[in-house]
């Protein structure tokens, strides 16, 4: 009871700042949203008994990804006109993307009230189980591959992003940081001994 | 202890609290917890800063603050009571919302991470199993505050304040990250607790010796997160005024001051508890200690240890302040990104081959 009390309130939330995303007029107001967005999933996750994947989702998204996108969002100048415009041109791509969204759904539901998928909530777990622990156990031994694989693909990605958008000028000046860490004084100052001039 | 505590409580209250539903008791346990670490860290917060005036003082030959009250002790109340009285000015053409959440944003979080931390064997308000993930999802959401600040208020200086400190934190979180996942192979658990129990017996268990080179690049780095000395670009006052925060004043700047001297208890607290054993004692094992009544709580774990160790890194804190001239940015970013990450990765290699090999303190850990 109490645990649905819960789940709706921060679905009913969550609904709400998914909505504040397109709506709002502002590109970073709709950035924040996404963050409280992606914060409201983490509890669901959370109620889901999923806390490795909620945090990890807070720390990646919440932490990193969206901080970075904040970033370019303030850098753009953004036409708040054209964006309007664009609103209602990709309007039917987007309400053809969510009628198959919700075929989807009704699919799931259909399968699971026929009993072909999955239980009705959750099997309670052991005492003592840690979902990270049993996650770690999986991806490091069924699927060390595919997990291997991601990785090296996102560090090309990596790799790849910053070769692109690397451009070496000729004539630019950069430090050598070892070069001045190792310079002495008497490679900088020449003290000259000389007679002490005479008086004129 | 508990039993003596426990046993002041008249026999009718304790009636009338067994007749609550066990939810109202969760719940209200819960929030006296909750209450009781918040206070003690906005205590320790108006405290701290007290001590840094002082400790700068007393560096640079001066006497600090002596005028209000004892020893000037109430100083920080002073300072509390002007920042309240004084006038929340909103710059027009800001953005009103977001400039006032901004130092919200960045409080809640240095706050709420205290609730995966033990403060000593049984005290922590939520034991959870995902505890160091969960420090640092939090430590890195504190950005938003800084980031927000710096655009709502629509002035160029506070912008390049929030560009260059979000900058900085998101290049020493992942040193700060690696440098965790070093303490987590050693202790094998993500909870805290157990982190803390893992460096038990004494100051030659503490992962300072095994861990040294995380250590260094965590602390630095915890520095660096929290924006303090050398590494206060974010701040700038010699260029580009106070930063992010040019345009607050009155109680809104203290929750920014607040947020950060909060921080800055949160990263001593946990460069205690992951390095140097949390509430552990150092002289575990020592029994001679036990039977000199007046030296038993040396040998004995407990909150006083923790605190020690905490005040011992904040002193640290104000002794980089006091001693260090600001970093070049570019410098900051050269030392993110070219010197800790490269650290840590190699040392989480090295600490992997030891531990396989089975050699040096290694032998037992990770197993």
């Amino acid at each position: 009871m109490f645990h649905t009390i819960l789940f709706y309130s921060f679905a009913f939330v969550m609904f709400g700042a998914a909505i504040g995303v397109v709506f709002s007029r502002n590109p970073v107001h709709s950035v924040m949203f996404l963050v409280l967005t992606f914060f409201q999933a983490a509890v669901l996750w959370l109620l889901a008994e999923a806390e490795f994947l909620a945090i990890v989702l807070v720390l990646v998204y919440v932490g990193a990804v969206m901080v970075l996108f904040l970033f370019v969002v303030m850098m753009l100048e953004v036409n708040i006109e054209a964006a309007k415009r664009g609103l209602t041109r990709f309007a039917p791509l987007g309400i053809g993307i969510a009628l198959l969204m919700v075929i989807q759904l009704i699919q799931l539901i259909w399968l699971r009230s026929q009993g072909f998928a999955g239980t009705d909530g959750f099997a309670a777990t052991p005492e003592g189980y840690s979902n990270t622990k049993a996650l770690g156990a999986v991806l490091y031994t069924e699927h060390v591959y595919a997990f291997e694989i991601a990785a090296v693909i996102l560090l090309l990605a990596i790799v790849a992003a910053i070769t692109l958008t690397m451009r070496k000028r000729p004539g630019i000046k950069t430090q050598d940081i070892a070069k001045q860490v190792a310079v002495r004084a008497k490679d900088r100052v020449r003290i000259v001994k000389m007679e002490s001039e005479e008086r004129q | 202890m508990l039993d003596f505590l426990a046993s002041l409580i008249p026999v009718f209250v304790m009636d009338l609290w067994n007749a609550l539903p066990p939810l109202v008791q969760y719940l209200s346990t819960t929030v006296f917890k909750i209450l009781l670490v918040t206070i003690a860290i906005i205590l320790i917060v108006a405290f701290s800063t007290y001590f840094e005036r002082k400790v700068i003082g007393r560096m640079q030959a001066r006497v600090g603050p002596n005028r209000v009250g004892p020893l000037g002790l109430g100083q920080p109340f002073a300072d509390v009571i002007k920042l309240l009285i004084k006038e929340v000015l909103v710059p027009s053409q800001s953005s009103n919302f977001l400039f006032v959440i901004a130092p919200l944003l960045s409080l809640i979080p240095a706050l709420a991470t205290w609730a995966v931390i033990p403060l000593n064997d049984w005290y922590v308000i939520a034991d959870i199993n995902a505890g160091l993930l969960y420090v640092l999802a939090l430590t890195s959401i504190g950005v938003y505050g800084v980031i927000l600040a710096g655009w709502a208020t629509n002035s160029k200086y506070a912008l390049l304040g929030a560009m260059r400190s979000a900058a900085q934190i998101v290049a020493y979180e992942i040193a700060m990250g690696f440098a965790l996942v070093g303490v987590l192979m050693a202790s094998g658990s993500l909870n805290i607790g157990d982190i803390v129990r893992a460096q038990n017996g004494g100051f030659s268990q503490w992962f300072l010796i095994p861990l040294l080179p995380l250590f260094v690049v965590y602390w630095i780095s915890g520095v660096a997160e929290t924006n303090r000395a050398p590494f206060d670009v974010a701040e700038g006052e010699s260029e580009i005024v106070a930063g992010f925060h040019v345009e607050y004043s009155g109680v809104a700047f203290a929750l920014f001051f607040l947020a950060e001297y909060a921080n800055m208890v949160l990263i001593s607290t946990l460069t205690a508890i992951f390095f140097l054993g949390g509430w552990a004692s150092p002289f575990e094992g020592w029994t001679f200690l036990n039977d000199i009544v007046w030296l038993a709580w040396l040998s004995a774990g407990g909150l006083h240890w923790l605190f020690i160790k905490m005040c011992i890194f904040m002193y640290t804190f104000f002794w980089f302040r006091a001693t260090f001239p600001r970093y070049r940015y570019d410098q900051i970013m050269r030392l993110g990104w070219k010197i800790f990450i490269p650290v840590t990765i190699i040392w989480i290699a090295v600490e992997g081959a030891m531990a396989w090999f089975q050699v040096g303190p290694w032998s037992g850990l990770g197993a």
